[in-house]
């Protein structure tokens, strides 16, 4: 996985509640054994028009958010159905990293497992950053996960919390099954315990 | 001086979570969590089995996997193993190519025991209380019907416990859920379920597990339970289960996959421990009062955006809050609504009985007892999918798939279908669905297509008068 450090980009905001994995990463792009192409899905119904052509009023579709790699997200986003085809969807378009008020369970453990930092903020700050980047000339920020800060393009810093697990493996690319399989004699001794315990399991 | 520090008093949650840590991560409530089964579907499967093979891993535990079709099974009458979608028909192949090379149990579509997967599982008695399960599909949170803690994951999950048993896991706040009172007649857990994600909202339990209690659940039905389990992930809960009782000890009796015998009954005895401690406390506490309860169905694109038949659409003007207001806006644009407009004029093209949430063999019951003698209206495509093939079977023993032959509705086979639309069973777009699965969201059913969600009762009314329709009023209904 690509470790996370800096990243200075543009942020394009999604200030909507309960935005879901529907509508992230619609069905017809579920269909794949592999990870590849699901760019092409994401947003699929809002960013484009029935006739295919891209749909100007959609945020990433205008000139000053085209690239973004930040999303300012309403409340509760990426809620619904598990597919972690949104998460990949998402990187695939470049995004890195959402900063919201709050992320759906399943939605924000797929982002961490891909390396996609999730921030979370009051709400109150959040629709502050919503409101700044959605002036294109203020929408460039800086997300610094060792500092654990976001910087604007004014100088100001929105300092954000994140527990040292998941900042260390995004910071490190860290391989979580490779991580998690050095504790194989304490998983298998666990396991014959719990076994016996519970034969019928 | 003696210590007399007290045994702290501990939730269902946590005496689940702590009987399955392998160790502690940290300080922060991460913890490796040993993880007892897994339900594993063609869909969100095959990234998660490449990753292995790239790896050169091995599955942990092949014996505490089942595998099942049900997410891109084509579900017309007539069953066949070919599938017509490229697409669809590879996730297939690559499953049953996965399930051999790792000795994974499979149920093909061709497979008596096939079905959606969180109905099959506990028909085969594949979960049981006292468990932990994680799987590729949001719902299975439905498993806490049987006092099993069950959550989903995403693919990179499924993969980190395919090869390890176990999860990195962050500890959740707990929430207990209290509904007390009778259900009225012709309301259903459905109508609980969705009045609950109606009062705390669709991030109203994000962050939690539930407990639910109280004398209304009790009263219910294992399988009514598991629709109240099923969906109290449109509310957030990343988890939501009830202490088992005896009516789920004679649920799971005589299952396939159940222990019997001498095991039987000293799995009994450990069960029969499985509830919070008197006194234990949860992070927030919900009283939800049944009797109040009315029919309830959705008029919007967000579960949470519901209200009781007898009411109408609501008026966006009225919210306070600008970004609710202008979600509400938003969702009755895309559902074609006015507000003000009574709920029970709304119109539908489509009533669809089925998924995870509401496709048993009572939901069916419930369903055939509305439509007995009448006739679906001229408008409607009305379809029943069941949640298994083994409800199907059992439909069919019991005449129940002639009523609603003969009231014209379309009698299935088994699979998500419609529910969220990934086989052929899609909505063209301004098509309008009376619904018994789990979600409202923009395009779920069919890019815009447009889904009320009610129970399978209401999905009946509404299949038979052509309008969104509080199932009391139909004459011989109850």
């Amino acid at each position: 996985m690509q470790p996370f450090i800096q990243v200075c980009g543009k942020a394009a905001p999604m200030l909507a509640a309960n935005i879901d994995t529907d509508v992230i990463m619609p069905k017809q792009f579920l269909k794949g054994i592999d990870r590849t192409g699901l760019d092409r899905g994401l947003f699929f119904d809002l960013r484009f028009l029935p006739s295919g052509e891209p749909n100007p009023e959609f945020i990433l579709n205008q000139p000053g958010w085209q690239g973004a790699k930040f999303l300012v997200t309403g409340p509760n986003f990426g809620c619904g159905s598990s597919r972690e085809h949104a998460v990949w969807g998402l990187k695939q378009m470049g995004i890195q990293a959402l900063i919201g008020s709050s992320f759906a369970g399943i939605f924000y453990d797929n982002c961490q497992r891909n390396g996609v930092l999730t921030i979370v903020l009051e709400e109150v700050q959040v629709q502050a950053l919503g409101r700044i980047v959605s002036q294109a000339d203020s929408a460039q920020i800086t997300v610094d996960l060792p500092a654990q800060e976001i910087r604007l393009q004014d100088g100001r810093v929105m300092p954000f919390r994140i527990d040292e697990l998941r900042k260390d493996a995004l910071l490190l690319g860290l391989d979580a099954i490779g991580s998690t399989l050095q504790k194989r004699e304490q998983i298998l001794a666990f396991e014959q315990q719990h076994l016996a315990q519970n034969p019928w399991l | 001086m003696i210590s007399t520090r007290p045994t702290p008093t501990r939730t269902l949650y946590d005496k689940h979570i702590d009987s399955h840590t392998v160790c502690k991560l940290d300080d922060q409530g991460h913890v490796l969590l040993y993880i007892d089964r897994q339900v594993i579907n063609e869909y969100t499967s095959p990234q998660a089995f490449s990753g292995l093979r790239e790896a050169g891993r091995d599955v942990w535990r092949p014996q505490s996997a089942l595998a099942v079709v049900d997410h891109v099974n084509p579900t017309a009458p007539r069953r066949v193993a070919a599938m017509s979608d490229p697409g669809g028909a590879l996730q297939v192949s690559y499953l049953a190519d996965n399930c051999e090379k790792f000795g994974i149990e499979l149920f093909d579509v061709l497979d008596k025991r096939q079905g959606i997967e969180h109905v099959i599982a506990p028909e085969q008695g594949f979960i049981l209380p006292g468990m932990v399960i994680a799987a590729g599909d949001s719902h299975t949170t439905t498993y806490g019907a049987l006092g099993a803690f069950g959550f989903g994951i995403g693919t990179s999950e499924i993969e980190h416990l395919l090869a390890s048993q176990t999860l990195v896991y962050k500890r959740l706040k707990t929430m207990r859920v209290t509904v007390d009172g009778d259900l009225a007649k012709g309301l259903t857990s459905k109508d609980v379920i969705m009045a609950l994600i109606g009062k705390i909202g669709a991030s109203g339990a994000t962050g939690y597990a539930i407990e639910f209690t109280g004398s209304t659940l009790s009263a219910l039905s294992v399988e009514a339970r598991m629709t109240i389990c099923n969906m109290a992930v449109e509310a957030g809960a990343r988890g939501a289960f009830m202490a088992p009782d005896e009516k789920v000890f004679a649920y799971l009796k005589d299952k396939p996959r159940a222990p019997r015998g001498e095991l039987w009954e000293r799995a009994i005895a450990s069960w029969k421990q499985l509830r919070s401690d008197p006194g234990a406390v949860f992070d927030c506490e919900i009283q939800l009062d049944s009797r109040d309860l009315q029919p309830m169905v959705t008029w919007g694109t967000s579960p949470d955006q519901a209200a009781a038949i007898n009411g109408s659409v609501p008026d966006p003007q009225a919210i306070a809050d600008p970004i609710l207001r202008q979600d509400m806006r938003r969702a009755l644009t895309y559902m074609g609504l006015e507000a003000g407009m009574p709920l029970s004029d709304i119109v539908i093209s489509h009533a669809f009985i089925g998924s995870c949430t509401n496709a048993r063999i009572e939901d069916l019951r419930d369903a055939a007892n509305v439509v007995r003698g009448k006739h679906v209206a001229e408008h409607v495509r009305a379809m029943i999918v069941p949640g298994s093939t083994a409800v199907r079977d059992q439909a069919e023993a019991e005449g129940l798939a002639s009523i609603f032959r003969d009231a014209g509705f379309e009698w299935r086979q088994s699979g998500c279908s419609m529910c969220l639309a990934m086989n052929d069973d899609v909505l063209a777009p301004g098509d309008r669905c009376a619904s018994s699965t789990n979600r409202n969201f923009e395009g779920r059913q069919g890019a815009g297509a447009r889904t009320h969600l009610m129970s399978p009762a209401m999905v009946a009314a509404a299949a038979i008068t052509g309008r969104l329709t509080d199932v009391r009023s139909l004459q011989g209904s109850f």
